[in-house]
């Protein structure tokens, strides 16, 4: 087996028992880049391959005189492109942004790094997070790995495909309404959006501030608790970062009389057959193995989708208001006074979806209509999280479809917003309500693509997802 | 038909903290463009804000010191809207929550009291600011993310002095509280008008029009001096005033229109969702508390009814803190704390600007003052020898009653040594002694400068006098 499609588990004991090198793993990642790229397309940066050597012979060196090293010691780490790299382009997968070299470090790249992790490169996503597919971005269109016809889903598409292609070890996504869970599933990796706060947002190039979370992508349910372990911690750069301790027995055996809750609101219309068989099939190994499946409602589900659409567009209408062409990014080359170049711009500088939700969040937040939906939208996700805080005395876990349907073709929504807004019906709601949830694959379907169950919890519970998903890994 | 003015005031003011609202970059006025700024200030992609600490306590203590009330929850909200000098395009402020509600302010005004009630404090960030040449214009971010608080008053003020009385008074008591040092050179105070008029003792407020560009208080007061008859004019022709907003034409001494109702943005308020909602807890606000001080209003009054200080000394204490500090230490122990004030307003504070020293660099201790007032009173050396002793007090900062002692300034009281120097004077000046026994009583004077001058100011002027008025009868 290559280096490169090991889990981060695996080459950490080869590097430790001396069996491989960082290097060799780098030289390893480096050739399935060269060979899968061309047709998967997942990053939009690669960085120069000898900087990435000469990197990993560092930490080479350092483990050889025994000296420290740190848990993602030599291990490659791709990068969505919405969280800000020193020195390397970060592009938001934005015309706006093509050329913006970040003078910061995002404090989860920053972690990465202190772990010894090497930063590979900057990954493909929808156009600032926008989208479900990844169709969105202004740069290439990723395709998923396990057939290229298909979309790797989004936005963190090009993160969940560098995994699933070993074009990396370990990823780091964001998620605003499933942008990490749903491409994992969508390419068969597992994926954690942690709770709000759990992770720094600073240097994560913001979408809708209230719902955004930083989190990892990796081959096993094991590689993504280390990568999460790296990334999680209170930063005093991100007024809404959580000063909590550090999570801990995430591989530990679940409780005895784990309950998991089925809410009957996620197994209606619209559910692939494929997948519902794929995801009951899950939960019921999981009972067969002493946990009990309890069915639950969330009554407010259906709101879910527009509460969504109408928090997330108008915070990334105010979010978006900096790109104006004035300081950095994209300026238009038409001429005219300064209303008229910020004007210009922004209409060059954004792509369709990214201009739709602006001017959609811009509505939403206009004086006349605030009340109507801006309000109403925030005080209907207070109801959604009254649902689960009722819903968690009767379970300790949700479980349910990632995504109604696996992978689709790629073109095959993209000309149908709403359509396109319902691939996320099943995620967003974490967001909504800044719970953890991770997606873990459960199953393929007989086209060859892989499904994703859901595993949610209450605010900080990942050590709890961690181990049923580590006992759920081991069963499927 | 007669008509009121009903005013209020928005009063934009820098807080004296030493770095920004969100970061750590210093907060500085006159450093050279764009080298206080990170990537937070300038809103670079991916920043978060994080509230600074001390611009929460000033507004608290602000809130305090205007006697209003801090809510138990406040929060920030973005107000949106395109500007080149602001770096995200969306200002974080509060909206509906801020984090001080109420007060007032009191102050004199056309011989009485005035009082102002405050609506709200509220915090929020300054911007950049824009410079325009020849060919291109240029932004200095400097000054973006200033912490600034915004005082809104209630429209109960009802003119132009008024306005500009209540200016000033705000002013102090920020200054006082070390919230801001108001210094309008840097920009630390700005201050939009709120005016509209209506038929005197009508209920209902007329239209209301806003003024702003004014870069002074005396600005203001311009501005509202013109704008309020211009407003009247506007009714009395039976023409209609429309809301709007109006820019003050400080050169040409009028306000224009800068932008009717229909042009007003609509800022799109939301809660600010990169920073957690404020709940001062008790024992952070008990703290900010500790840091509350007298009022320069309440000072000023104390200091007169104390000390006996006619308005003007107390004002000129109030005015000059360092200078009223120094008048307090010494007050107590004084017997005549109205002559102490007028020694340190009067010589000290002229000499102070004659020759551009501080307090803080005088080399002669406080209490020199006293004794040099006890010389004096005990008739030890005269008004006029005691300027020359306070003169060489501070200079070399020495004693007064060592300096009288060295340089033999002690007042000479010996009747026969001062009658020899009255001789003397009456000799060498027959013309005003003639004038004198003519009956002008003011050659008296002449002649006993003279005695002074003979005795080099060291004669007692009183014995000088009473001898010559002997010789002279």
């Amino acid at each position: 087996m290559k280096l490169a499609a090991m889990t981060a588990g695996r080459l950490k004991a080869m590097l430790a028992r001396k069996e491989a090198s960082c290097a060799d793993i780098m030289r390893s990642v480096l050739d399935e880049i060269e060979k899968r790229e061309p047709s998967v397309r997942a990053f939009i940066t690669v960085r120069d391959p000898a900087d990435l050597l000469r990197e990993a012979e560092k930490v080479d060196q350092r483990v050889l005189r025994g000296q420290p090293v740190g848990p993602l010691a030599g291990l490659p780490v791709a990068v969505k492109d919405n969280l800000c790299t020193q020195g390397l382009r970060t592009t938001c997968a934005s015309k706006m942004l093509a050329d913006f070299v970040p003078p910061y470090d995002a404090t989860v790249v920053q972690r990465v790094k202190e772990a010894d992790g090497i930063i590979l490169g900057k990954t493909n996503m929808d156009e600032f997070a926008m989208g479900s597919t990844t169709e969105n971005s202004a740069m290439q269109t990723t395709r998923n790995p396990w057939n290229t016809d298909y979309v790797p889903g989004g936005t963190s598409g090009g993160s969940a495909a560098a995994v699933a292609a070993h074009e990396t070890i370990l990823a780091l996504g964001s998620d605003t309404g499933g942008s990490i869970r749903q491409p994992a599933s969508y390419c068969g990796v597992v994926g954690l959006k942690p709770t709000y706060g759990r992770v720094s947002r600073y240097g994560l190039i913001a979408y809708a501030s209230s719902l955004d979370q930083v989190g990892a992508l990796a081959r096993n349910v094991e590689d993504a608790a280390l990568l999460f372990s790296v990334l999680a911690g209170h930063d005093p750069k991100d007024s809404t970062s959580l000063d909590v301790a550090s999570p801990e027995g995430l591989l530990s055996d679940p409780p005895a009389r784990l309950r998991i809750g089925v809410p009957k609101e996620f197994f209606g219309p619209g559910l692939d057959a494929e997948v519902q068989e794929a995801v009951e099939k899950a939960m019921s190994a999981l009972a067969s193995h002493g946990a009990q499946l309890v069915r639950i409602s969330l009554p407010h589900t259906e709101y879910a989708i527009p509460i969504y659409y109408i928090i997330a567009c108008a915070e990334a209408s105010s979010n978006l208001a900096r790109y104006d062409g004035c300081k950095y990014g994209y300026r238009t080359k038409s001429e005219g006074n300064v209303i008229d170049m910020m004007t210009a711009s922004r209409t060059e500088g954004f792509g369709e979806e990214v201009k739709r939700r602006i001017i959609l969040g811009t509505y939403v937040l206009s004086s006349g209509y605030h009340d109507a939906y801006y309000n109403k939208a925030a005080k209907a996700r207070t109801l959604i999280r009254r649902d689960y805080d009722e819903a968690y005395r009767d379970c300790d876990v949700i479980m349910h479809p990632v995504a109604p349907t696996p992978a689709f073709k790629i073109g095959e929504k993209t000309s149908d917003p709403l359509a396109m807004y319902l691939v996320d019906i099943y995620s967003v709601i974490a967001n909504l309500t800044g719970s953890p949830a991770m997606s873990v694959p459960c199953g393929m379907s007989r086209g060859g693509l892989p499904i994703g169950v859901q595993i949610t919890g209450p605010a900080l519970s990942e050590p709890l997802l961690f181990r049923v998903a580590y006992q759920l890994e081991g069963l499927t | 038909m007669s008509y009121e003015a009903v005013i209020g005031l928005e009063t934009h003011v820098q807080l004296k903290t030493k770095s920004k609202m969100w970061c750590g970059c210093a907060n500085q006025f006159g450093a050279p463009p764009n080298s206080n700024v990170c990537p937070v200030c300038l809103g670079l992609p991916g920043v978060l804000p994080v509230a600074n600490e001390e611009a929460l306590r000033l507004t608290a203590l602000t809130g305090l010191l205007l006697q209003g009330v801090l809510p138990p929850y406040a929060k920030f909200d973005r107000k949106n809207y395109f500007y080149p000098d602001m770096p995200k395009n969306y200002q974080i402020t509060q909206f509906d929550k801020p984090s001080s509600v109420g007060g007032f302010v009191e102050f004199e005004c056309h011989g009485g009291l005035a009082r102002v009630n405050i609506t709200r404090a509220h915090l929020e960030e300054d911007v950049g600011k824009n410079f325009h040449f020849e060919r291109h214009s240029g932004v200095d971010f400097n000054r973006a993310g200033v912490p600034l608080l915004e005082i809104v008053s209630e429209p109960e003020i009802t003119g132009a002095q008024m306005a500009y009385e209540y200016l000033n008074a705000l002013v102090e008591i920020l200054r006082y509280g070390g919230i801001s040092d108001c210094d309008m050179e840097k920009g630390e105070v700005r201050c939009d008008v709120n005016v509209s008029v209506r038929t005197q003792g009508a209920r209902e407020l007329g239209q209301k029009i806003e003024i702003k560009n004014m870069n002074s208080f005396s600005g203001v007061r311009r501005a509202l001096e013109h704008e309020i008859p211009r407003q009247i004019e506007v009714l009395q022709k039976g023409g209609p005033l429309t809301q709007e907003t109006r820019r003050w034409d400080d050169a040409g001494g009028l306000t224009e229109t800068m932008r009717s109702k229909e042009m007003a943005h609509d800022y799109r308020y939301f809660p600010e969702p990169d920073l957690m909602p404020l709940a001062p807890a008790p024992a952070w606000v008990e703290e900010v508390a500790r840091r509350v001080v007298e009022l320069p209003l309440a000072k000023k009054q104390r200091l007169m009814s104390k000390y006996q200080l006619p308005a003007s000394d107390a004002q000129t204490f109030v005015w000059d803190r360092a200078l009223g500090d120094y008048f307090e230490h010494l007050a107590p122990r004084s017997k005549n704390p109205k002559a102490a004030a007028n020694w340190i307003i009067n010589n000290l504070r002229a000499k102070l600007a004659a020759s551009g020293a501080t307090l803080a660099e005088l080399n002669f201790k406080p209490e020199y003052i006293l004794d040099l007032m006890e010389l004096v009173e005990s008739r030890q050396i005269s008004g006029t020898m005691a300027q020359q002793v306070f003169a060489e007090m501070f200079e070399t900062g020495g004693a007064p009653n060592l300096i009288v002692k060295e340089k033999g300034w002690a007042q000479v009281s010996d009747a026969a040594a001062i009658e020899a120097l009255c001789d003397q004077a009456l000799a060498a000046h027959p013309g005003p002694v003639a004038d004198y026994k003519a009956g002008k009583a003011a050659a008296l004077n002449f002649l006993k400068g003279q005695v002074m001058k003979l005795s080099k100011g060291k004669a007692n002027p009183n014995l000088a006098g009473e001898i010559l008025e002997k010789k002279l009868k």
